[in-house]
């Protein structure tokens, strides 16, 4: 039993953390500081002890929670990428007097939920690690409640996002009630084309699973709520619940509706082509650099998820190598933007990055490479992410999303270099302050130099993720 | 071949650009231009060497270097043969040129501006050395980056609008490129292109595969009618852009043509012949009329590279030994002479600030020394006998004599065009009254600008009176093309 323990040391570890942390907090005054450097090495610890994990496929609690390959290397992925979020928006959060200690808290709790969502293999853990951390999400859309925006776009998400997890429970209990288990591989045995009900229940689970990744056209919260959040907070959710709900998704897809592949692949497409071409041209006409970000993550899960529409191992891994790509160069384009400050206030609107070009060359440089990898022009990571997908996406035959898919890109890539056009074209209406954020910087140069060496041993991930559906 | 020659010739370039990008802002930017100079020098030197040791008796691709790249999917691979090796001698040759016109014509951003131009350089020569699909798209698209920032940033007033179209309307061309070459390695299972040539891709597959490749090429050719990019790009870029894009990026089309299309599509390349003759001819009649037109003297010079691509197309699609000869021998002599022709534009204009035609005349009286490198460029793009753009035309219209008088004819007419808007040109720049009193006032070409000119100049006469070089090296591999095509074409 004890040596059972082992295979959910990483959660109970990190819930025994929080806890801790917040007796801290509850009983020492002003100990934001404390809490929030504790925090991460929390973060790093328990990336610590899943490397130490091994791969090999377990399951224990009636085979609801299910420890492999998969899951490790999502957890590594929103573990890292909370850390690099987390890190780069510190100053950010003090200056906004956003440093009240359950803020790096419910962060950890989140990740809490999302680690329960990527290893469950039952539909009510899973359930109940999607609310863990949709509760905490609506928390941290609202945390700056002295701000009108803020508290808008908190209640916003709160109120659809609870409509999609109505909806995608329901599905799961449509799912029950045709299948008469929760548990996915038996749910998987019991499936089949006949079974209508059971089709009706992928929907609302897909439709679910959709809002929370933001496909369209279950993507109307995003731009406000990316918009309206503080920007520490926008960073977090552009990146980690995005990946952890793109894992579920594939996982839905690899077990326990496999067998009516079909059926979703159906949807898949649709959504996928849809995200695709309103993320571009809906992102044309921005001004503010968050809700460009917004329409731009919309577009990338478009390509993420075209990836999974192809039903095919190989399209599973395009996509988690997509979505990885889209990590790292998404960490770098909002620690950007702690940077742009004026007047102790930070800019959000495009227009105000004219002329950083003169003032802070490094930063420009920095901003070029993210966008242009963004935009996926080789020979910048953003390309091999969108090569990876479409060659899995044309290994299928499926032509009409590859031609749809790439001739968004260039789309796409209009808006992208509309912003370097400011950069680096026009003329200087305000110049920004030098900012010294560290942290912010690191993360910037780390993406940066990742992007740009990628090519030099472009199968990097393919290394990682190669292994995870093996088994 | 145990020394990685080509990977040393790809990233010597990009080595340079990161001297200067780590380099201090001194109160001079000569410092910068020397590094890049010897930077650029140093690759050229090698691309000698590498020309000097190349093996001319055979088509076998050499030098060639594979690395795993993508796990079992994509290797990195290198080679020259003797056609590829001209363009990379060309692209080292030009470059370190370029690099001396920013002396004068670039005055802001000097830094940024050479570490673009030695970036270019790095994806230009990776073009033509690579010999997998993939690797070859990559550096293809990755040139966008550097010449999207030289025009934009150091270009004209209406350069936001050319750098945004030049963008664009490559980049539409190249994804639809990209579906195909994914295609391709879902087809034959490699895209390794040597390894492609042997397979032999479907017939039925091989039309749509080469209109996709074509969509990428007509437009980085220019062929009509997607050719309106490139006087805009021309015009408002700065004049080292406009040689690199008129001498080399130009190139990498009907580089792409022999490289690719040809070979791998060679059923298809047969049935869309008409197709290319009639958009070349459209392209040499058509725009060699709007040169004719032309106030602005860089507008004029990029519709005449529209016409004289026009040639290259047609002679590469004759599929006759003279006809792709000709047509390579075009290309590099047109790398020459417009690269030469916009640095004359360039010349006057740092000086009087002004691309109007109208705006010179007489330069002859004042400016001698000028007077007469342009009057050996104009001629020469005119096809005069003894340069090598006389050679270039005639052979891709002996060429195509074989395959149709009618084109041919019609094409031969393009040439009288040619001398009509160059020497009508030359008039209006060169000799006639001088109405603009600013003239008299000009200082003649300075020492840095006969290095440039002058060494241009010499290598289009010296290979214009004797080509024999240029035809050795890549004779072989032309037939080796040419054989290959008639096989494929009979064995059907």
């Amino acid at each position: 039993m004890i040596d059972n323990l082992n295979i959910l040391l990483p959660e109970i570890f990190l819930s025994l953390s929080i806890f801790t942390l917040l007796m801290i907090g509850v009983f020492i005054k002003n100990s934001f500081n404390f809490i929030f450097n504790l925090s991460s090495v929390v973060l790093v610890f328990t990336i610590l002890i899943i490397l130490n994990n091994p791969n090999d496929q377990e399951k224990i609690f009636l085979d609801s929670f299910i420890r492999d390959a998969f899951s490790n290397y999502f957890k590594i992925l929103i573990l890292i990428s909370s850390l690099f979020v987390l890190n780069s928006s510190k100053n950010f959060i003090i200056e906004n007097k956003l440093n009240k200690f359950e803020y790096p808290i419910i962060i950890l709790l989140s990740i809490l939920g999302m680690f329960f969502m990527v290893s469950s293999n039952d539909l009510i853990l899973f359930y109940l690690g999607l609310e863990l951390q949709s509760l905490s999400l609506y928390i941290l859309a609202a945390i700056d409640r002295d701000n009108l925006r803020s508290t808008e776009s908190g209640v916003k998400y709160f109120v659809l996002s609870a409509l999609s997890s109505g909806l995608l429970l329901y599905g799961c209990s449509l799912l029950y009630g045709f299948t008469g288990t929760t548990n996915f591989e038996e749910i998987s045995g019991q499936l089949n084309k006949e079974n209508t009900g059971a089709v009706f229940a992928m929907v609302f689970i897909l439709v679910g699973l959709a809002f929370k990744v933001s496909a369209v056209p279950f993507h109307m919260w995003t731009p406000d709520v990316y918009q309206g959040a503080p920007t520490s907070i926008t960073s977090y959710f552009a990146v980690v619940p995005k990946t952890a709900g793109l894992a579920l998704i594939i996982k839905f897809m690899l077990i326990p509706f496999s067998s009516i592949l079909f059926e979703w692949q159906t949807i898949i497409i649709f959504l996928s082509i849809a995200s695709m071409i309103l993320g571009a041209v809906a992102a044309i006409v921005q001004k503010n650099i968050k809700r460009l970000l917004a329409y731009s993550s919309i577009g990338h899960i478009g390509y993420a998820l075209a990836g999974i529409a192809t039903g095919s191992i190989s399209g599973y891994e395009s996509s988690i190598i997509y979505i990885s790509i889209y990590v790292i160069m998404n960490i770098g384009a909002f620690s950007c933007l702690y940077l742009f400050k004026k007047d102790g206030q930070y800019k959000e609107n495009i227009s105000d990055l004219s002329g950083i070009s003169k003032k802070q060359p490094l930063l420009a440089i920095s901003l070029l490479i993210i966008l242009f990898s963004l935009a996926g022009i080789p020979p910048l990571g953003g390309f091999f992410a969108k090569f990876y997908i479409f060659t899995a996406v044309l290994e299928q035959k499926m032509y009409v999303l590859g031609i749809i898919g790439l001739l968004t890109t260039v789309i796409s890539a209009f808006y992208y270099l509309r912003i370097i056009k400011i950069i680096y074209f026009d003329e200087s209406v305000i110049a920004f302050e030098e900012v010294k954020n560290k942290t912010a910087q690191i993360s910037i140069f780390i993406s940066c130099i990742i992007l740009t060496t990628f090519f030099l041993y472009p199968s990097i991930f393919n290394d990682l993720v190669g292994s995870l559906f093996t088994s | 071949m145990n020394f990685p020659i080509l990977t040393t010739l790809i990233f010597l370039p990009l080595l340079s650009s990161l001297f200067i990008f780590i380099s201090k802002n001194k109160k001079n930017n000569l410092g910068f231009i020397y590094i890049s100079l010897f930077g650029s020098v140093a690759t050229f030197l090698l691309s000698l060497f590498l020309w000097y040791s190349l093996d001319l008796s055979t088509s076998e691709f050499q030098f060639v270097e594979e690395k795993s790249w993508i796990n079992n999917f994509i290797k990195f691979k290198l080679g020259v043969d003797g056609i590829s090796i001209l363009f990379i001698v060309l692209t080292t040759f030009i470059t370190p040129v370029c690099i001396l016109s920013c002396i004068n014509s670039v005055k802001d951003r000097v830094k940024e501006f050479l570490i673009a131009i030695l970036v270019l350089e790095t994806f230009m020569i990776g073009v033509f050395c690579s010999l997998d699909l993939v690797i070859f798209y990559l550096f293809f698209e990755a040139g966008l980056i550097p010449m999207f920032l030289i025009i934009g940033v150091w270009g004209g007033p209406n350069r936001i609008y050319s750098a945004f179209k030049f963008f664009l309307f490559t980049l539409l061309g190249s994804v639809l490129m990209l579906v195909a070459i994914i295609v391709i390695y879902w087809l034959t299972g490699t895209t390794d292109i040597t390894q492609i040539y042997e397979i032999k891709i479907p017939e039925e597959y091989q039309n749509i595969l080469w209109l996709a490749f074509l969509s990428s090429f007509a437009v980085k050719t220019p062929m009509w009618p997607v050719h309106t990019w490139l006087p805009d790009a021309h015009v408002e870029a700065p004049t080292a852009g406009s040689v690199i894009l008129a001498a080399i990026l130009l190139k990498m089309a009907g580089y792409g043509f022999l490289r690719f299309s040809i070979p791998m599509f060679p059923l298809a390349s047969e049935f869309f012949t008409p197709l290319i003759y009639t958009l070349s001819i459209i392209a040499i009649i058509y725009t060699s009329l709007v040169a004719l037109m032309q106030e602005d003297m860089k507008k004029l010079i990029a519709y005449s590279s529209v016409a004289h691509m026009g040639y290259v197309t047609l002679g590469i699609f004759t599929l006759t030994k003279q006809g792709i000869e000709g047509s390579i021998f075009q290309m590099i002599s047109h790398g020459l002479i417009s690269a030469a022709l916009f640095l004359c534009v360039g010349v006057v204009y740092d000086r009087l600030h002004s691309r109007l035609i109208s705006t010179y005349g007489g330069l002859v009286n004042f400016l001698p020394k000028y007077s007469f490198l342009f009057l050996i460029f104009a001629l020469a793009a005119l096809g005069l006998p003894g340069t090598t753009g006389f050679l270039g035309e005639f052979l891709v219209l002996t060429g195509t004599f074989q395959k149709s008088y009618l084109i041919a004819m019609i094409a031969t007419f393009g040439v009288v065009l040619g001398a009509a808007y160059m020497l009508w040109l030359t008039k209006r720049v060169i000799f006639g009254v001088t109405k603009n009193s600013e003239i008299k006032t000009l200082s003649d070409v300075n020492k840095f600008e006969i290095i440039m000119l002058g060494s241009l100049g010499f290598f289009v006469i010296f290979f214009g009176f004797y080509p024999a070089p240029l035809m050795e090296t890549f004779s072989v591999s032309v037939n080796n093309l040419i054989d290959n095509y008639q096989i494929a074409i009979n064995s059907r």
